[in-house]
Order: C-alpha cells, then sequence, then structure tokens
C-alpha cells in the first residue's frame, strides 16, 4: 500500500516533495535526491517531462526512487500520451509497485524543448482520473472491459486556487473529486488570503471531507525568481508583499529570507481547516527540503 | 470556411525553378475571401513571379487562371483546353484544392503557393479566428457554442487549466482563453450548473476510425 496515503489515513500531516528526473540517462541522479529527501518526506513526486523539456522518464525515476525506500508519486501527463498509453503506463507502474498517480494535463509542448512536437491531449486531467479511478475500483479500462487485475493505486489531482475564473476552480476541484481524486496538490501558494478564500468555499461543498488537500508551497531563492514567476508563469499569484518583502532582504540572505517566508506559508497552511498536508517544490533545491521541513516543525516523519 | 495564407516567395520560386510554362491558378472561393489566392493575389504573385524571372534574365512563360472552385471538378475541367500549353501549375488554392486539380491533371506536377491553416471566421477585415476542427461529432451546444476542441490550446472539455488568467490563454496571451468564453457565454444563458457534470472523452473515431472520411449522399448522386 502507499506510504503517503497510509500517513493521511493516520490523520498525520503529510509532507511530499518533488524530485525531476536527469536530462540524461545517469540513474546516479536520482539516487542522490533519493539520498537527500529519505526520511524528510513521505513521498515524492517525479515530474514528467516537466516544463515539456525532455527528461528520464517518469516511472523509470520512481521505480529508482523506490528502490532507494521512497514512496514515489507518478506523475504523469495527457500531453504525451493517447488514452491507449496512459492506461498501459498505470497497469506497469502498478506492476512495478508505484502506488501513487498524479493525473495531470502538462505545460503545453511550446514550453519545452521541443516546440515542434505534436501536443496529444487525448483525454483532459479530469477524465483521466476518472479513467483511473474506474480501473482501480471497477477493474475495468475505458469502455469496459475486464481487466486481469486491477491496478492498486492512490489517485491524484493538481488544483490553482489561483486561475480564473475563480468562481469555476470550485467547479473543477469539485469535478476531480467527482471522478475519484484521493488526494489533491495545489499550485505554489504565496497568496495565503486567496488560498484561504478557496478553501473556505471547498468547505462549503463539502470537498474538504472527501479529499485530502495538501497546499503546495515553493522556497523563493531571490528576489528576481519572485518577480519572474509573478510576471512569466500564468496562473502564479506571488503579491507585492512577498516581492518587498524579497527586495528588502540583501542580495546574500535572498534565499535565507525565501525559506522563512515558506516556513511561515507552511505554518499558517496547518492551521487552515481541511488543509492535510503540504506538497514541496523546491526547484532544483532538493537540498534544502531538508531543511525546510525540520524548521516547519514537520520531523521526524510517521512511520 | 478554409483560410490559408502565402508561402515565402523564396519558397515558391524555389519550387518553380525546374519550369518553363506556368501556369498559376487561383481560387475564386475561401482563399479569396481570406485574400490570400483569390483574382487579385492570383495576378499579383504572377506578375512578382514574372519580374523576377525577367530580371534573371530567364525565359520562362508565366500565365494566371481563376477559377471559381478548384476543389471542385465541375469548375476544374475547364482547364481542359488550355493544360497542354504548360508543364507546371502553381495552385492558390487549399490542400484540397490542390489535390483535386492535380487529380484531373495527373501528368503534369501540381505546386503549393499557400500554406493551409484552418477552419474558421472571419472575425473583422484581415482578422481570421481558427475554432472548429472539423471532428465529425459537434458537441457546440453543450459548450454554448464556443469549440474547446478548437479554440483551448489543450483540448480541454472539462474546464480551464491552471494557467487562465484576466481571460487570456497561458500559451499565447494574444488569444482568449476559450474556457473563459465558455463560461461568460454559458453564465450569460442562464448559469453554468451545466458544465458542472464530467464532460466523457472525446470519440476521435468519428474523425479518425475509418482512415481518411469521405461522405456519401446517394440521393445527391446522378
Ligand atoms: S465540436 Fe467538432 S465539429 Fe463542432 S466546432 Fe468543435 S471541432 Fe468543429
Ligand atoms: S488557458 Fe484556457 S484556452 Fe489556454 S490551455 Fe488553458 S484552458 Fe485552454
Amino acid at each position: 500500500m502507499s506510504r503517503f496515503k497510509s500517513v493521511l489515513d493516520q490523520g498525520a500531516f503529510a509532507v511530499t516533495a518533488e524530485c525531476g528526473p536527469p536530462k540524461g540517462a545517469d540513474p546516479d541522479v536520482i539516487m542522490k535526491k533519493a539520498e537527500l529527501l529519505k526520511g524528510k518526506v513521505d513521498a515524492v513526486n517525479v515530474t514528467d517531462n516537466q516544463t515539456a523539456v525532455v527528461r528520464m522518464s517518469s516511472l523509470a525515476a520512481c521505480v529508482l526512487l523506490k528502490r532507494q525506500g521512497l514512496d514515489p508519486i507518478l506523475q504523469a501527463v495527457v500531453r504525451d500520451r493517447n488514452r491507449i498509453a496512459l492506461q498501459s503506463d498505470i497497469l506497469g507502474a502498478s506492476a512495478l509497485g508505484i502506488r501513487n498517480i498524479l493525473c495531470l494535463s502538462g505545460d503545453h509542448q511550446s514550453f519545452g524543448n521541443q516546440p515542434q512536437a505534436l501536443g496529444v491531449f487525448d483525454l483532459d486531467s479530469i477524465q483521466f482520473v476518472q479513467v483511473v479511478q474506474r480501473m482501480r475500483d471497477q477493474g475495468a479500462i475505458l469502455g469496459g472491459e475486464r481487466l486481469s487485475r486491477a491496478p492498486d493505486v492512490f489517485i491524484g489531482a493538481a488544483a490553482n486556487p489561483f486561475g480564473d475564473p475563480f468562481n469555476f476552480r470550485l467547479v473543477r476541484l469539485a469535478k476531480k473529486v467527482a471522478a475519484g481524486a484521493d488526494f489533491i496538490q495545489t499550485q505554489c501558494i504565496y497568496n495565503l488570503e486567496r488560498f484561504e478564500r478557496w478553501m473556505a468555499m471547498a468547505r462549503e461543498r463539502g470537498l474538504t471531507e472527501k479529499v485530502h488537500i495538501l497546499g503546495g508551497v515553493t522556497p523563493l531563492k531571490s528576489a528576481g525568481m519572485a518577480k519572474y514567476m509573478k510576471k512569466k508563469v500564468a496562473g502564479m499569484d506571488v503579491p507585492d508583499g512577498i516581492i518587498r518583502r524579497m527586495d528588502g532582504a540583501p542580495a546574500k540572505t535572498q534565499a535565507e529570507e525565501g525559506l522563512k517566508i515558506c516556513v511561515e506559508t507552511i505554518q499558517r497552511l496547518r492551521e487552515v481547516r481541511g488543509v492535510k498536508g503540504v506538497h514541496i517544490m523546491a526547484i532544483d533545491w532538493e537540498d534544502m527540503v531538508g531543511e525546510l521541513v525540520e524548521r516547519a516543525g514537520l520531523l521526524p516523519r510517521p512511520n | 470556411m478554409i483560410t490559408a495564407e502565402q508561402k515565402p516567395l523564396d519558397e515558391i520560386r524555389e519550387m518553380i525553378a525546374p519550369y518553363k510554362r506556368i501556369l498559376v491558378l487561383g481560387c475564386g472561393s475561401c482563399v479569396a475571401e481570406c485574400a490570400a489566392g483569390g483574382e487579385k493575389e492570383t495576378g499579383m504573385l504572377a506578375s512578382i513571379l514574372r519580374m523576377a524571372a525577367k530580371m534573371e534574365g530567364r525565359e520562362v512563360l508565366i500565365n494566371e487562371k481563376t477559377l471559381e472552385r478548384q476543389c471542385v471538378k465541375d469548375f476544374v475541367i475547364l482547364l481542359d483546353d488550355i493544360i497542354q500549353d504548360y508543364d507546371a501549375l502553381l495552385s492558390l488554392g487549399c490542400g484540397a484544392g490542390v489535390q483535386a486539380v492535380g487529380d484531373c491533371f495527373p501528368e503534369i506536377p501540381i505546386i503549393p503557393a499557400l500554406n493551409t491553416e484552418f477552419l474558421g471566421e472571419t472575425k473583422d477585415q484581415g482578422l481570421w479566428l481558427e475554432n472548429c476542427l472539423g471532428c465529425g461529432d459537434c458537441k457546440l451546444y453543450h459548450f454554448g457554442g464556443i469549440c474547446p476542441l478548437a479554440r483551448c490550446s489543450k483540448h480541454l472539455l472539462n474546464g480551464p487549466c491552471g494557467g487562465s488568467v484576466g481571460g487570456k490563454c497561458e500559451i499565447n496571451p494574444e488569444i482568449p482563453c476559450a474556457w473563459q468564453l465558455i463560461i461568460d457565454r454559458v453564465e450569460q444563458q442562464g448559469g453554468f450548473e451545466r458544465l458542472e457534470g464530467i464532460f466523457p472523452p472525446k470519440d476521435w473515431s468519428k474523425k479518425q476510425g475509418l482512415g481518411p472520411r469521405r461522405i456519401i449522399r446517394e440521393d445527391q448522386q446522378r
């Protein structure tokens, strides 16, 4: 069974992190990241050619992490695979002992290093969640044909409380829950006020009773990074207060300021009713995850 | 209609270089509407090519003609009497027009002068928008008359991705987010509750299930 699921079932505040596979065939990169994350988090998301840049496959990297004793979350995007390949990968992942799947749309191919690629988008992320849920619970693929054995997976989806239109964001969340998502990991939270409003609406709809919501955080390394994310990343809400705080810190201590903001965010997330954990996306900064988790008072992790 | 844009001149000149007697063939339908391959554009392209040949001191015969429709055989056969004068056809039809003409005169090489783009509408003077993929199973009714397959960059059928901000698409801030449009339109028509159900995966067999599609209408045959 998924360790991640059992942590959530126990009612502990869960911690997940992210691991980006290398742009190469070198397994040692994964081993090193596994070393850094071991014992610090309950599960590790493995990104699937994130930002449409070609990397080692998510499934392969998940298997490497699992061998190191971590509980991987296979991220799978609908950008590159049609429904045949997606369903096949779910079966393969389960057979290899991968117990968590995060179903995503994926960044558009135009953002990456293969802008000439054909974007597949045969299913959307909500349909994908539903397909995996039916494979698991009804033992059937799309169209109803029976599986010889159903996959054993804990199913996740993403949510962005900061996208527009705001009132439809809850509809998206509700659809993901209805489709069968067991857990939700959100986009990076900097605007806590808006996140709390979104959570209040989720509670009102009874969604927090049905799904485990993990708030997403990304420690800022510099004021420049904060500004870049605000300006360039669609659907990323970095309030001016955060930018000012980062700007106010001397260049040498900006990374420390970013960590402080992140620790404070995690602490505040722990107080929000219905938030069941935190998802730390430390982009190319995996070595900070341990310290961050410790400073947020989330160590030791439950067994 | 079908929209198209003229290819770069250098590409066209490279393709016609081996030929000595060229008929530049326009089309008076869709590509005329989008100002890419109508009579006017055909005349212009032909004179540019004549001038270029002259400046290079090459003897090339370049004539022009515009058919009402290149994609309908009844019009294409109007070329029967003049085709023998040429060793190549440069077509300003859409991809379908180029092929229809090519099928009628298989002995003569046919060269496309346009890049065929999409099924779309003339939104404004000089502005054409893609809004249909010709999926063979129209679901516009469910989406307030705005097609998420053609107009959402990720073909999403269950609402906007996380990158929809301020009504713009995350892929290209120059284009509106189709889902913002759909939600606004459906709301205007009485609330978006009808968008709350999970829309099932698209049935692509209607588009590619039996290979290239045909429409057969016996009542229309003679
Ligand atoms: S649903 Fe299909 S037929 Fe209808 S507008 Fe969209 S692509 Fe065209
Ligand atoms: S921003 Fe809107 S149109 Fe663009 S991919 Fe996302 S949902 Fe589709």
